[in-house]
């Protein structure tokens, strides 16, 4: 009977295994095709000429594309630490003090996934133009409308990580043993939403590093602006480009992924322990 | 035991609102140095407001908290030097259990060695020295609350609160935990306040219970004194089970079905009055096929609790309960005509039916 149930056990297993391995390719194909197209294209060589790097060589020797870069990555970092700062402590302070304010703050937040880019063009754009005239018009300034479009999705982000613990209860208990309030945002409450913190920033900069619409139409040169602009000049230095932000982007979620394997790696190291506890008894 | 160190605590006339909801009405208690007084009442009572005001965790609306002789009323939680184990598993789950026990000491500038070592020997008083290195998620429910209990105490406070910290666990963990938090806190000496629902928990681990409804406190006494003289009917019914039989005030005691009992009040006027009667005071005292009275009727359910067991019998328009001991309650099965004896106990008198 048991030769049976394991055999069972190990055909659902072979099946599933399978399932999993379909899937991988399929998402795998479905991902890498594009790419490895558009690699292809950026790589022809003009007429018969032999395949070439020479679009990706070129990437450097385009001013206004690596300024273009520069601007973006700066303006990823500045959009996700405002994200951040703003989002954390008031998510947290909402669920503590204010509860009633939270459906409220969730309505907010969510309100730029329902109006579409070239609305809030429209919106912002006296603003900007008073804002370039009196104070700076730099490129950076983008980073408070970029604020608004990833707010939606870094709220969904962080709610889930604050809904998998007791905020209440941890926050009382670290304040019962003298932690002043920042201290209890800084050692328990963010140490265990870290995960949902990363979520949240990786969703913060894949969409400032493709953002297009606010920065073409408030008249700013980022990098999705340069690709384009690029593309009717050199198609191929704009596509080698576009590939590049590509793999950033699929660079820093592996980055994110391996920063939460190496914390689970770490803590099953420290207690010699993998699974749930055996023999734990009151 | 060692000798008793901690300081008096006193709640002088605590008041709370929640909107329209009065949670504390004036509350005052005062809690001797070393002394655990459990709080217990139904839920929405007022027993944990009292508790997270004493803890700093709310605002009174009016009234003092004073600790030590220090009026700590206008005292942030964080500043107040108390000690809590809640309810809810609080455990910081990115610590290991060490961790959690050193992280009070760890606020108070204490060195990182003598914070190990202090973490350490505090999970060795709760009996938790070998899981120093074990997350929360790797331990069971009474092992996270006996390292609360540590991390509580590693910080040596003046008050120690507990809020329901046992009603999370199963009853056979829960009455082992219960068993060492009381040794743990007479060891330590300090003085303690114990919130909880369950009254058997309240009367087994307190020097005092305070009973607590709407917001007021209605006996504190001993454990004895309020299971057994029960200062209001609110208390006789809410500590232990009560038979509640209609009888007349007069002679100074009370006439119930033929027996007279004496009175826990004094100067109640004479009168139709419900006696508050407990289980353990009704005996069986025969067969009741051979005679007929006011306190003869058929067992209708026989409940067994172990050593005792609970006997319900139908005396035509009342039920009453009478607690004997096992043996005495198996000769009288469901059905059979019995004849009841009431103990001539105090017993309180309540005019609302």
């Amino acid at each position: 009977m048991a030769a049976v149930t394991r055999g069972i056990q190990q055909t659902r297993r072979i099946k599933l295994e399978a399932f999993r391995a379909v899937v991988f390719v399929a998402a795998g194909i479905f991902f890498l095709v594009p790419i490895g197209a558009m690699f292809e294209f950026s790589t022809r060589g003009a007429g018969d000429q032999p395949r070439t790097l020479a679009a990706w060589q070129s990437i450097g020797t385009y001013p206004d594309l690596v300024a273009a870069i520069i601007a973006s990555l700066e303006l990823a970092a500045i959009t996700t630490v405002a994200m951040l700062v703003l989002l954390v402590p008031t998510m947290v302070w909402v669920r503590l003090k204010l509860p009633r304010l939270r459906r409220i703050v969730e309505f907010i937040c969510l309100l730029p996934l329902t109006i579409p880019a070239i609305v809030l063009v429209v919106g912002l754009f006296p603003l900007y133009n008073w804002m370039g005239n009196n104070f700076s018009d730099s490129i950076l300034t983008l980073a408070f409308a970029y604020l608004v479009l990833v707010l939606p999705y870094s709220y969904r982000a962080l709610d889930v990580g604050l809904a998998a613990i007791d905020v209440k209860t941890l926050s009382e208990a670290a304040r019962s043993l003298g932690a002043s309030w920042l201290t209890v945002m800084w050692r328990v409450i963010v140490p265990n939403i870290s995960g949902a913190i990363l979520n949240a920033a990786f969703l913060s900069v894949a969409l400032v590093l493709g953002e297009y619409t606010l920065a073409n139409n408030l008249l700013y040169n980022n990098l999705q602006v340069e690709i384009a602009m690029l593309g009717r000049a050199n198609a191929g230095v704009s596509i080698a480009v576009a590939v590049a932000s590509l793999l950033f982007a699929f660079a820093v979620l592996i980055a994110i992924s391996f920063v939460g394997r190496s914390r689970r790696v770490r803590k099953e190291a420290i207690t010699g322990l993998t699974g749930p506890l055996q023999g734990a008894s009151s | 035991m060692t000798e008793r160190s901690g300081v008096e605590v006193r709640l002088e006339n605590l008041q709370r609102r929640y909107g329209a909801v009065v949670a504390l009405d004036g509350l005052s208690l005062t809690i001797a140095p070393g002394e655990l007084v459990a709080l217990l009442g139904p839920s929405g009572c007022g027993k944990t407001t009292a508790l997270r005001l004493l803890a700093g965790l709310e605002d009174a609306d009016g009234g003092r908290v004073v600790v030590g002789g220090n009026d700590v009323t206008g005292l942030p939680a964080n500043r107040r030097n108390v000690g809590m184990v809640f309810q809810a598993y609080s455990l910081f789950p990115h610590m290991v259990a060490w961790e959690n026990v050193a992280f009070g000491l760890q606020m108070r500038k204490v060195g990182a060695a003598e914070r190990k070592k202090r973490a350490l020997e505090t999970l060795e008083l709760v009996g938790l020295d070998r899981y120093a290195n074990r997350y929360a998620s790797q331990m069971s429910g009474g092992q996270q609350q006996r390292v609360a209990l540590a991390r509580a105490l590693a910080i040596r406070p003046q008050v120690l609160l507990l809020d329901e910290p046992l009603s999370a666990l199963d009853a056979k963990v829960r009455g082992r935990l219960r068993d060492e938090i009381r040794r743990i806190q007479l060891e330590v000496g300090i003085t303690t306040l114990f919130v909880t629902h369950d009254q058997e928990e309240a009367l087994a681990i307190a020097d005092r219970v305070g009973v607590m409804q709407s917001g007021k406190l209605e006996q504190l006494d001993s454990p004895v004194a309020v299971y057994s003289r029960p200062a209001t009917p609110f208390v006789a019914d809410f500590v232990g089970l009560t038979n509640r039989i209609p009888g007349e005030v007069k002679f100074g005691g009370v006439e119930v079905r033929g027996t007279q009992l004496p009175l826990v009040q004094k100067d109640v006027p004479a009168g139709a009055a419900i006696a508050l009667v407990r289980p353990e005071a009704v005996t069986i005292t025969g067969d009741g096929d051979a005679s007929s009275g006011p306190l003869v009727g058929t067992v209708i359910a026989v409940a067994f609790l172990g050593a005792t067991s609970r006997v319900t019998v139908d005396l035509g328009d009342i039920t009453v309960l009478a607690q004997l001991p096992t043996s005495d309650a198996a000769e009288h099965p469901a059905g059979t005509k019995v004849k009841l004896a009431l103990r001539p106990d105090p017993v309180l008198v309540d005019r609302h039916e």
